[in-house]
């Protein structure tokens, strides 16, 4: 018996699994970190909202008769996603509340893999610090073998991580420890306080670089995301508009988790290369003007939130058609 | 060395090296022969003989049905025993002139050479058309329809395609190393019609030798110009080789011609020579049957012979015969029966075993938008896709699914395995029969 079936009858390497797994690959070394600068605790919340993510998506597929695919890889990124963004000393239930909203209201209520309008992880957080504001903004814990802030001596400001510094008006001496080299060094490294999967850039790179060489995410967005905001905080901090300097901006809070992790979401994020330049380029600023202007220390989930809604708009650029 | 390309496109695994060492090889005709009438686009062709009528090789057994239709001819000496409903390598059943063959009358065309300079322009496309020669890269679009370019269009650059970029196939390969000199004549007459200014020689640069063999006669013919091209699929596609060559895209909706270019296949050049200087008609071509069979090999092959009679000639398939596909991997239609005949546009034949067979399971589209980078015609798939599975044909056409060549890419590339040239090719014809 002959089989047909429609051209192409090759196909390229690439398919969900693999693109939705290398993902996972990818975090898995700033999951590591995170173990070594947190402690087993890292580890624990992560799987509880690993587990959460796929049991909420088991169920939803089953009580609506769909097909079960909830280990084809997406919820556990959702789920890695969301515990990297809570604090470590969170209690339990915090990443299971936030991957069970990221995946049921988020994802799976707009139609599923694909069809979801915003980053379910980033919602997750965004649902998690409104509902809960001091559990995830005032909840830290300084990493085992550093200080909270990644600076030593701090009068009256333990209770900081680097960037929630920026907002708290500090004096000259707290800001030349910020714009030190030896602070950009433990930013790269991620020795500091924070949320369990953003401090470290480095593994953050490493993972990101994987999934660029991969072809699994699209450089163009995190280099115009986290490029732009080095560029405008560059200027700030030459016009006396920020008093820490671009390369501490890029490398605190999230906007290395964010602009490599949360903004290359395939799903979430324009089709076309105009498109994703445009997104990087726009989600860099708001994230700037959010960090800056606004009342939270952080700006990188609502910049990369706000620039999801406009993907549908985005995608409307087409590049013009061969022979029009 | 330069190498020209195009934007987009994709980077299949090629696997030429299965049949491109083989050397053309005439093959012995089967017992039947089944000749569809409809053997190119256009109108299907007009039997002109009766039910157990004598044929002979290259005798006209169906004429010209009017416009953008060419006459056909016999591939074999025997009997006609009339009209069948058979299998069609491009789907269905249709009819086709059933031969059998008289093994006692084997046959050599033997023709004198005829002299070019004899015929006029008019006269050349008048034998084409007689020749019943159509595009032989798999698109079969009647020859002599496009050699009458409008006399207010003036060809500025003929490009003769040998890109042969879809994967496994070999035949113009084959051809160029072979019949190098006969593509310089058949390009001479083409000349004659066309006037160019400049004629191109295209070759990917997977296909070396090809394209040394060329460079051999450059001090004979001096007017052709080599181009070697990056090995990327779709380059053998007619816009994608014009806008490589010369930089210019054809507009949408329009012809080769409203940028002044002229693209003809290696194979079809050949045929035009061969027609012109020895006045034979186009009843033979050359195919590859290629995949896991024993013996991958370049058939010179009477056109009618039945796929299974081929892949047997090639030693037969191991692992189990699961797919038989008229074409290549990215562009080719699967077979649902194995008698299925040769026709004039059939460039290969391609097995796929048990193993190589795709299992796929669709998955929902992610909007990693590799069919967006990949696109030849610079369209989004994902989008267009979606407009056609809500049945909103009039939004996919704004997005230009009626630019869609169906080459593969899209469907090559996507992760999700969602068969997206099926679709288009969908949309195309609902709009089709909305226009109608």
């Amino acid at each position: 018996m002959l089989q047909l079936s429609p051209a192409p009858h090759i196909t390229s390497p690439k398919n969900i699994k693999k693109i939705m797994y290398g993902v996972v690959g990818a975090l898995i070394p700033v999951l590591m970190g995170s173990i070594y600068f947190f402690g087993w605790r890292a580890l624990f919340l992560c799987s509880l909202s690993v587990l959460s993510a796929i049991f909420t998506e088991w169920i939803f597929q089953r009580v609506t008769n769909r097909d079960i695919r909830c280990l084809d890889g997406s919820a556990i990124i959702t789920g890695i996603l969301v515990a990297f963004n809570i604090p470590v000393n969170s209690p339990w239930w915090l990443p299971v509340v936030g991957s069970f909203f990221a995946v049921f209201i988020v994802k799976q209520l707009f139609g599923g893999l694909g069809y979801n309008i915003f980053n379910p992880a980033l919602a997750g957080r965004a649902f998690l610090v409104a509902s809960w504001p001091s559990l995830m903004t005032g909840n830290w814990t300084p990493p085992i073998n550093g200080t909270l802030s990644g600076i030593p001596v701090l009068d009256g400001m333990t209770q900081a991580t680097p960037l929630s510094l920026l907002i708290m008006k500090p004096n000259l001496n707290v800001i030349q420890s910020l714009n030190s080299p030896t602070m950009i060094k433990t930013l790269f490294i991620g020795n500091t306080g924070g949320c369990i999967g953003e401090t470290s850039a480095l593994l953050l790179l490493i993972g990101a670089l994987f999934l660029f060489i991969m072809g699994y995410a699209d450089w163009r967005i995190s280099l115009s995301y986290i490029g732009s905001i080095f560029v405008i905080t560059g200027i700030f901090y030459f016009l006396g508009v920020t008093p820490v300097n671009p390369v501490f901006h890029i490398f605190s809070g999230g906007v290395m988790l964010g602009g490599l992790f949360m903004a290359t979401d395939m799903v979430t994020s324009p089709v076309t290369l105009k498109g994703r330049w445009i997104f990087g380029i726009c989600g860099g600023i708001l994230c700037v003007i959010l960090r800056l202007w606004a009342g939270y220390p952080e700006g990188v989930s609502y910049s990369i939130l706000i620039m999801n809604m406009f993907v549908p708009l985005l995608d409307r650029l087409q590049v013009r058609i061969f022979g029009r | 060395m330069q190498l020209l390309t195009f934007k987009g496109g994709v980077h299949p695994k090629y696997r030429k090296e299965l049949a491109k060492d083989s050397p053309i090889k005439k093959i012995e005709p089967p017992e039947f022969i089944y000749l569809p009438l409809t053997q190119h686009t256009g109108i299907p062709s007009k039997p002109i003989i009766e039910k157990k009528d004598e044929v002979e090789v290259g005798m006209k057994i169906a004429e010209s049905n009017g416009k953008l239709s060419v006459p056909l001819h016999s591939s074999v000496a025997g009997v006609y025993m009339g009209l069948v409903n058979w299998p069609h390598p491009l789907g269905g059943r249709k009819e086709a002139m059933k031969i059998k063959l008289d093994p006692q009358r084997t046959f050599e065309w033997k023709e004198e050479e005829r002299d070019v300079d004899l015929f006029s322009e008019d006269q050349i496309i008048e034998i084409v058309k007689e020749a019943g020669i159509v595009g032989m890269g798999g698109a079969a679009f009647p020859t002599y329809f496009k050699m009458k370019v409008p006399p207010d269009k003036k060809i500025k650059d003929l490009i003769i395609n040998g890109a042969e970029c879809e994967p496994y196939l070999t035949a113009d390969h084959r051809l160029i190393l072979e019949r190098a000199e006969d593509i310089f004549k058949g390009v001479e007459i083409l000349k004659r019609v066309l006037n160019p200014e400049r004629v191109w020689i295209a070759i990917e640069d997977n296909k070396m030798d090809a394209i040394d063999r060329i460079k051999e006669f450059s001090s004979s013919y001096p007017w052709a110009n080599i181009t070697i091209h990056e090995t990327k699929y779709p380059q053998g596609s007619e816009k994608q080789l014009i806008q490589s060559i010369t930089g210019k895209e054809v507009p949408e909706g329009g012809l080769p011609f409203d940028v002044g270019a002229y693209v003809q296949n290696v194979g079809t050049v050949i045929a035009i020579y061969e027609a012109v200087c020895y006045s034979k008609p186009l009843y033979e071509r050359v195919v590859t049957v290629t995949g896991p069979v024993r013996d991958p090999s370049n058939f010179l092959v009477p056109i009618g012979t039945p796929f299974e009679y081929l892949i047997e000639a090639s030693g037969g398939v191991f692992g189990g015969t699961m797919q038989i596909i008229n074409g290549g991997p990215m562009m080719g239609i699967a077979q649902v029966y194995p008698e299925v005949p040769v026709i004039k546009g059939t460039t290969g034949i391609l097995v796929q075993n048990e193993k190589e067979t795709l299992e796929r399971e669709v998955s929902p589209c992610i909007r990693c938008a590799s069919c967006v980078d990949v696109c030849p015609m610079y369209l989004m798939p994902t989008e267009i896709y979606k407009f056609i599975e809500l049945e909103d044909f009039e939004k996919a056409k704004e997005l230009g699914v009626l630019s869609c060549m169906e080459c593969g890419g899209c469907g090559y590339v996507c992760p999700s395995y969602i068969p997206l040239p099926q679709h288009f090719k969908y949309a195309k014809a609902e709009l089709m029969k909305e226009k109608k």
